[in-house]
């Protein structure tokens, strides 16, 4: 990450300019990570605010957040697809097939809400075996193997909810997830807690590299990212802790949705999985550079079944939080333009077609981009047509931002 | 001197085609060994049965005068000796470290200890007295074509490797990178590793080979000090497969 001279034992600790300046030199070279998205979403949500007021309001900054979650949670799983440089188009079908499991579960059987969500989760992992399994061993696309996917999980979820009834969800602790908020204080104290963490671990890295010469973050630059996320987490705490109800003497709506928490602590696993851990870094390797990744001894048929696991599995949860928002799963759970959202989030938020680059992080800022187009474009009055062509532009501009940044990156030698 | 790797009497057939007759080849520590032969001499062939990637029809392998069984890849790696194969086998979107330790990643529980791995990669770099590149932890994709040579021959040297083996370094790369890649394989040999480079560039093979071993047809013409011949009679090998006293006669080993 940092630029310094040749691996001496001991070394200086770049300084914030240093790394300033390499961050610049990496975006010109083509290495342009989130920052379109980021820009993308200032843009927007200025736009929108300045358009229709009602669009900063803590109400609607809510009902974002919960609107765009089961988007983003599928987009978080398909980025581990997108790595080594697949697809999958049976996401949006797959978390409706793991949504209507869920809903029988509950509504038909009367079983706990556990059992439910371990049954939906469950599924995931079968569906995302089998499509992985397909992949890797027989060598088909995953572009036609998920198409047809597709098409068979819409059918099955039509059989499922027995053609076209509607399964409603009654079971509280579901329902919860998506309509509950967290209790306000208990915001506070979550948000405190994880910038201490994150201090703290920043803090003890740092520490640890210099201790044994190595090149680490100056305390400057921790400190603007540890102040940077409290400010951005403490603004939408205070935000979200505003009383939203229209009679709050007869029903309190403040707080921070439950799904925000839930995403969270998604990310962390899964960045964790990806940055942290050989699994991660093999997973990398493989969308870099399969035949490298291979005869350095990594199992790459097993990488990719794992990754479409990872995605199926991500996608249930996405179904999970899609059926607690609606409180019922319909043949058109997961359907229409969820899959095409949750691609589009993923390459939006800076995540490449071409394998081997991209965040779970990058999937949550691109699902902000379309959860904000869907919902200012909504408030403005737009109808669907619009929207779906406004949400098609953008996520076309992404693909050539990726493209035309893979360019200039082969043309500075950057990648 | 017990050679560190020895094969004697290697014979090697794809179906009905006979690739290698009878190739011995010996390769010293402390010495570079170069390998050279025409297009379709049998080179690759004979590297990746010692690399494990082909098994061997019959003959012995020897590794430091002891006679093994290699049957894959690991097998190789685990007694120590490592391929740099000609496309180079590094991933682009990850970085120097990142590429050097891949599949044998350090760890901690389950966290990668990336620490010990960066120390270990700049301590590597540092004993080949590597100082063209700017950061470890800069991606591959940056770097030039010897700057790649280099870290794929660091990589194969990290593991207290004792054969290594180089399939053409030099063949896609400009003068001064030529230079400071036979540079590093001097290096290599001067630290105790046996070296076996493959090449096509006579230049090469005499600015640093200590021995020369010649396949020609798939059967070894000669295996001589680089230091006894002259340019002109290791062409004649290559190109016919013998040259006066040396080489084949009749197409078979004297």
């Amino acid at each position: 990450m940092t630029a310094t001279i040749t691996p001496k034992p001991v070394q200086e600790s770049p300084s914030i300019t240093a790394n300033a300046r390499g961050y610049v030199e990496r975006v010109r070279g083509g290495d342009m990570g989130a920052l379109p998205a980021v820009f993308g979403l200032v843009v927007l949500c200025t736009v929108f605010a300045i358009l229709r007021p009602a669009f900063l309001s803590s109400g609607n900054f809510a009902n974002l957040l919960t609107q765009g979650a089961a988007v983003t949670v599928i987009a978080m799983g398909l980025v581990f697809v997108l790595l080594l440089g697949e697809i999958d188009l049976s996401a949006g079908f797959a978390s409706g097939v793991c949504a209507a499991i869920l809903a029988i579960m509950l509504s038909s059987q009367g079983l706990p809400w556990y059992v439910a969500v371990g049954a939906a989760i469950l599924a995931g992992v079968v569906i995302g075996t089998t499509i992985g399994s397909i992949v890797a061993k027989l060598g088909i696309p995953s572009f036609v193997v998920t198409l047809a996917a597709f098409l068979a999980f819409q059918g099955l979820v039509l059989l499922l909810v027995k053609g076209g009834t509607i399964i409603a969800i009654r079971d509280e602790t579901i329902l919860s997830i998506s309509n509950k908020n967290l209790p306000p204080t208990l915001g506070w104290i979550l948000l405190a807690v994880g910038v201490v963490a994150y201090a703290g671990l920043q803090l003890t890295r740092a520490r640890k590299r210099a201790s044994r010469g190595l090149t680490s973050d100056p305390i400057s630059l921790i400190a603007v990212r540890v102040g940077a996320l409290a400010l951005l987490g403490g603004l939408a705490v205070y935000f979200l802790n505003i009383e939203r109800s229209r009679n709050a003497a007869v029903v309190s709506l403040a707080g921070v949705p439950l799904v925000v928490p839930v995403i969270v602590v998604l990310l962390l696993i899964l960045t964790f999985l990806l940055r942290r851990t050989a699994y991660g870094r093999h997973l990398y390797a493989v969308g870099g550079n399969a035949e490298a990744a291979r005869r350095a001894g990594i199992n790459v048929d097993r990488m990719k079944i794992s990754a479409f696991v990872i995605c199926s599995s991500m996608a249930a949860i996405g179904g999970i939080i899609a059926a607690s928002r609606a409180s019922s799963v319909d043949p058109n759970t997961g359907g229409s333009n969820v899959l095409l959202y949750a691609v589009g989030a993923a390459v939006i938020g800076g995540t490449s077609l071409f394998g081997g680059k991209g965040r779970v992080l990058d999937a949550i800022l691109g699902g902000a981009v379309v959860a904000v187009i869907e919902n200012g474009m909504g408030l403005m009055g737009y109808s669907s047509g619009v929207k779906y062509m406004v949400t098609g532009s953008v996520l076309l501009l992404a693909a050539m931002v990726d493209a035309l940044s893979r360019k200039r990156a082969a043309a500075t030698g950057l990648r | 001197m017990t050679p560190a790797l020895e094969l004697r009497g290697i014979d090697k057939s794809f179906g009905p085609v006979q690739v290698l007759h009878d190739v011995s080849l010996s390769a010293y520590p402390g010495e570079v060994t170069a390998l050279v032969g025409d297009n379709g001499a049998g080179k690759s062939t004979l590297v990746k049965c010692v690399g494990g990637i082909h098994s061997i029809d019959s003959g012995e392998y020897f590794f430091d005068g002891k006679a093994v069984q290699i049957g894959s890849p690991r097998d190789a790696a685990d007694l120590g000796i490592e391929i740099v194969y000609q496309d180079l086998a590094l991933c682009d979107n990850l970085d120097i470290v990142q590429n050097m330790f891949l599949g044998r990643e350090h760890k901690r529980g389950i966290v990668l200890d990336e620490d010990t791995m960066e120390e270990m990669a700049a301590r590597t770099l540092e004993s080949l007295s590597v100082r063209t590149v700017k950061s470890i932890r800069q991606l591959v994709a940056s770097l030039s074509g010897g700057q790649r040579q280099t870290v794929a021959i660091a990589k194969a040297v990290l593991w207290n490797s004792k054969v290594v083996i180089l399939d053409e370094p030099t063949a896609a790369l400009g003068v001064a990178q030529t230079a400071q890649v036979l540079e590093l394989v001097r290096r290599l040999a001067d630290q105790g590793l046996a070296v076996v480079l493959i090449s096509h560039n006579m230049n090469d093979v005499f600015a640093v080979s200590d021995r020369i071993a010649t396949l020609y047809l798939g059967r070894m013409a000669a295996q001589v000090k680089t230091s006894d011949v002259t340019h002109a009679q290791v062409v004649e090998l290559i190109t016919s497969g013998r040259s006066g006293d040396l080489g084949l006669t009749n197409g078979v080993t004297v």
